[in-house]
């Protein structure tokens, strides 16, 4: 076993609700969609019109600026409606699925024979390639870049996060064939992030001219970014493109079988559903199917494609995230609290020792979605550094953005860092600083001055 | 308590205030009041979902709380101190000098909080902001470093002034340079420098010097020692205690300590900068007495640490994390500068019996610079890895 990477610096926030590890199969929707927002650097640009029948794999837009890189169709069926937001933006590309399946055919066989054109066409066509994001800035990955290396994070370590031993199960033969495709794109190495003190899943054991690299400590450990940075840190000029694991199964499958598998498992989890669990359903589908009877009280809860540090909330009737194996539901927190800055707060969760509650270590937290505070100016100082294990000065590298100091950006190292790296400084601000967003809108800076 | 009487009362009168009410010109106090009365209703509509407990509010009430041992022992030592020199038979802990010392030192904390407050409200009226709660702790900071003959007027000028020029002008609450309490007592010291030096002013009522009684000295331990008076100095106990003459809430140290332990555990007052602190007092002292040409450089390095204001500066007033060092690093060097300068200017200096109030606004002039090598440091090691 090769040297263990310790994470010193971060912090489990051990919510109400984790999935039991049961996996049911969901009922399946009529609906599915693709939903363009979810994709950072893309312009879509509509290739099938509502009313066209499409197949699994049948492109249904395509980024306008690379056009190579396609977005297919989960199911088979009609394009059924184009939902647009606020000067005509696409935000859902809404699929009604028909009762027979057919899908598309592509190239299948082993990738170890595949010439490295061959692999990117096969993804670029099928629509897996946006599986892979490219940093810097979290964007779709360009199809003529070389990366430098291509890393996958084994374990999940944000609230309520998956567990791959339940999600990836006999996915073995998918994911060896997922790895060596990916091998063919990068001249470098894939690396795999795995964590310390767990035995090995199945899946990701022994795979040929993997790297492994064992993590151990508390959220964000088992970020792909946290990762990379300990393993080598990224550089200006360094690109790098990372996957999740089920996505490079689903890669593998394309491979294997010569078509796309839109199967996912993901987790349904948080204290406003009656029974956590595992589904398998498909990607793109709508969540009514999924949430049937598993609300405890529909009106006052926040549904949320992906964990609830860095997800999306979307409504009961949405769609789940392209790019997500979890939705969280939690109790929305819009009451008023009398004197609630004053109280003892046992029932406050806090990785500051100001409320009573480290008298409960171990205790399972149900959190709303209170923002517990006003917004203020920066004023306590070595908060984000205790949740953010880096080499990087967090509030100096904020600064920086907010006075849209490109130089200074670069110098601190925004290149190696995603939204949901600093992910915890946000959750843990007394000044409620909205630190995501403030990084979003660095990263969009920067990469529209670096073009 | 989600519909409680007072949350209907406080949604019935919302309106007056808000846009188009007719006194949506106090919207800005209003939501103080409100804010202080409930946690508002807001919910998180981007980024993280769920957010830590902690709030402005929550943190500026652990600080005040850290320091309400201090304000205790400063009231019980008010009273002690007075009946002293009036030629009492008195002791530390008693009631009526808790009560003496209440009553005395209640006046300049409402004075504190009416002026500071009210300048705060009244700014966040004027740009429409919400009110920040920073000078809920200077607020009760202010009292504790002047002497308790101080006139009450003094005070509501200088705080008005440490307010207005210290914080509200650099755009308020977190963007201040200097530490707005020991604003407070520089523009004292400067512009009334006969009420905040000399024997006489410590203790209440001496400075008129009705009943007090012949050959009382009111001199502090500092000045005893400055003055060469080594047998005047009390001893360690009571130094560690508080029962010696000086600011109101900086002379028992024992106080100071729990605050501390109150601000190190909940993780609101930054360790580093405590202990650097007290390292660099500790280090400056050392090398006095190694040198020892004179009495006050002959007082063991560890006197020094519990006499004057050392304790209350390092802990309370140089862990203003607006003031200090914001890079962890940086907190390390600030403290240990701020230790070494209160000793050295403390000693060296003739001019100030006292060097820690000069010591941290010196280095909260520096804090910025610290920052800088810091950041530098850290790009300089991300631009090496480039090269390599």
């Amino acid at each position: 076993m090769s040297k263990v990477i310790k994470i010193k610096k971060g912090l489990d926030i051990k919510l109400k609700g984790a999935a039991e590890k049961v996996t049911v199969i969901a009922e399946s929707s009529d609906l599915y969609a693709i939903k363009p927002p979810d994709f950072v650097g893309l312009t879509p640009k509509l290739c099938t019109k509502p009313g066209e029948k499409v197949k699994v794999g049948t492109p249904v837009f395509f980024d306008k600026n690379r056009p190579s890189i396609m977005f297919t169709s989960p199911v088979s069926g009609t394009l059924k409606e184009v939902r647009r937001g606020e000067r005509r933006r696409i935000l859902e590309v809404v699929i009604e699925a028909s009762k027979d399946q057919d899908y598309e055919e592509f190239s299948s066989g082993n990738p170890e024979g595949m010439t490295e054109e061959v692999v990117r066409d096969n993804l670029l066509k099928s629509g897996l390639w946006p599986t892979i994001i490219q940093r810097p800035y979290g964007v779709l990955a360009d199809p003529e870049a070389k990366p430098r290396s291509i890393y996958i994070s084994g374990f999940d370590s944000s609230p309520l996060g998956v567990d791959y031993d339940v999600i990836l199960k006999d996915e073995e033969a998918s994911m060896a064939a997922g790895v060596a495709a990916l091998q063919q794109l990068t001249d470098g190495k894939v690396h795999m992030g795995l964590e310390e003190g767990y035995p090995v899943n199945k899946t990701f054991d022994k795979l040929k001219n993997v790297e492994y690299h064992y993590f151990k400590g508390k959220h964000p450990a088992g970020n792909v970014g946290i990762q990379i940075h300990h393993i080598e840190p990224m550089n200006k000029g360094d690109i790098v493109w990372t996957l999740s694991p089920q996505h490079v199964c689903a890669i593998g499958k394309l491979f294997l079988n010569g078509k796309l598998n839109p199967s996912i498992t993901i987790a349904i989890a948080g204290s406003g559903i009656s029974k956590p669990r595992y589904v398998k359903t498909m990607m793109g589908t709508s969540l009514k199917p999924l949430l049937a009877n598993m609300l405890e009280e529909p009106e006052s809860v926040r549904i949320i494609s992906g964990n609830v540090l860095t997800g999306t909330k979307v409504e009961a009737e949405g769609f789940l995230g392209y790019y997500d194996a979890l939705l969280s539901v939690i109790p929305e927190g819009n009451y008023y609290e009398l004197f609630g800055w004053v109280m003892p707060g046992l029932k406050k969760f806090s990785n500051t020792r100001a409320f009573f509650s480290w008298l409960r270590p171990g205790k399972e937290w149900e959190i709303d979605t209170n923002l517990k505070g006003g917004e203020r100016a920066f004023v306590l100082t070595g908060q984000y550094n205790k949740v953010f294990p880096m080499d990087i000065l967090p509030v100096h590298l904020l600064k920086a953005i907010l006075v849209e100091d490109i130089d200074k950006m670069e110098q601190l190292g925004i290149y190696e860092v995603l939204e949901e790296d600093m992910a915890l400084c946000e959750f843990v601000c007394t000044s409620k600083t909205d630190v995501q967003g403030i990084l979003r809108n660095g990263l969009d800076l920067m990469r529209k001055e670096m073009s | 308590m989600k519909n409680g009487k007072i949350r209907q009362l406080v949604d019935k009168i919302k309106p007056t205030f808000e846009k188009g009410g007719k006194l949506s010109f106090l919207q800005s106090t209003f939501e103080g009041f409100e804010t202080f009365l409930f946690v508002p209703n807001t919910v998180t509509n981007k980024g993280s979902h769920i957010r830590d407990s902690i709030d402005m509010k929550r943190t500026m009430a652990i600080v005040v709380m850290a320091v309400v041992p201090a304000v205790l022992m400063g009231m019980l030592n008010t009273g002690f101190q007075h009946f002293l020199s009036i030629g009492e038979d008195a002791t530390f802990w008693s009631w009526a000098g808790l009560w003496y010392g209440f009553l005395k030192v209640m006046p300049f904390i409402i004075v504190s909080y009416l002026v500071g407050l009210g300048i705060e409200f009244a700014v966040a009226q004027v740009k429409g902001h919400e009110i920040n709660e920073g000078f809920l702790v200077s607020g009760i900071l202010i009292p504790l470093i002047i002497p308790i003959d101080t006139p009450l007027w003094m005070v509501a000028l200088a705080t008005a002034f440490a307010v207005i020029i210290g914080k509200e002008i650099f755009g308020g609450t977190g963007m201040n340079i200097f530490n707005v309490a020991l604003l407070t007592r520089a523009f004292l010291f400067f512009a009334y420098p006969s009420y905040m030096s000399g024997d006489r002013i410590w203790i209440d009522g001496m400075l008129q010097g009705d009943g007090v009684i012949d050959g009382f000295s009111g001199a502090t331990p500092l000045a005893e020692a400055a003055a060469g008076n080594m047998d005047n100095l009390p001893s360690v106990m009571e130094m560690f205690m508080g029962y010696i003459p000086g600011s109101i809430g900086e002379t028992s140290t024992l106080a100071i300590l729990i605050g501390a332990v109150i601000l190190i555990y909940t993780g609101i007052g930054s360790w580093k900068i405590m202990l650097s602190g007290v390292v660099g007092g500790a280090a400056m002292g050392i090398l006095l007495n190694i040198f020892a040409v004179n009495t006050l450089m002959e007082v063991p390095f560890w006197h020094h640490l519990m006499m004057g204001g050392f304790a209350f500066g390092v802990i309370f007033m140089a862990t203003d994390p607006v003031t200090a060092a914001q890079t962890e690093t940086g907190k390390w060097i600030y403290g240990f500068l701020v230790g070494l300068l209160a000793i050295l200017i403390r000693v060296l200096n003739p001019a100030y019996p006292e060097g820690v109030m000069l010591a941290i606004l010196f280095m909260n002039v520096f804090a910025p610079l610290i920052d800088h090598y810091v950041v530098e440091a850290n790009i300089k090691k991300r631009l090496k890895r480039l090269k390599a």
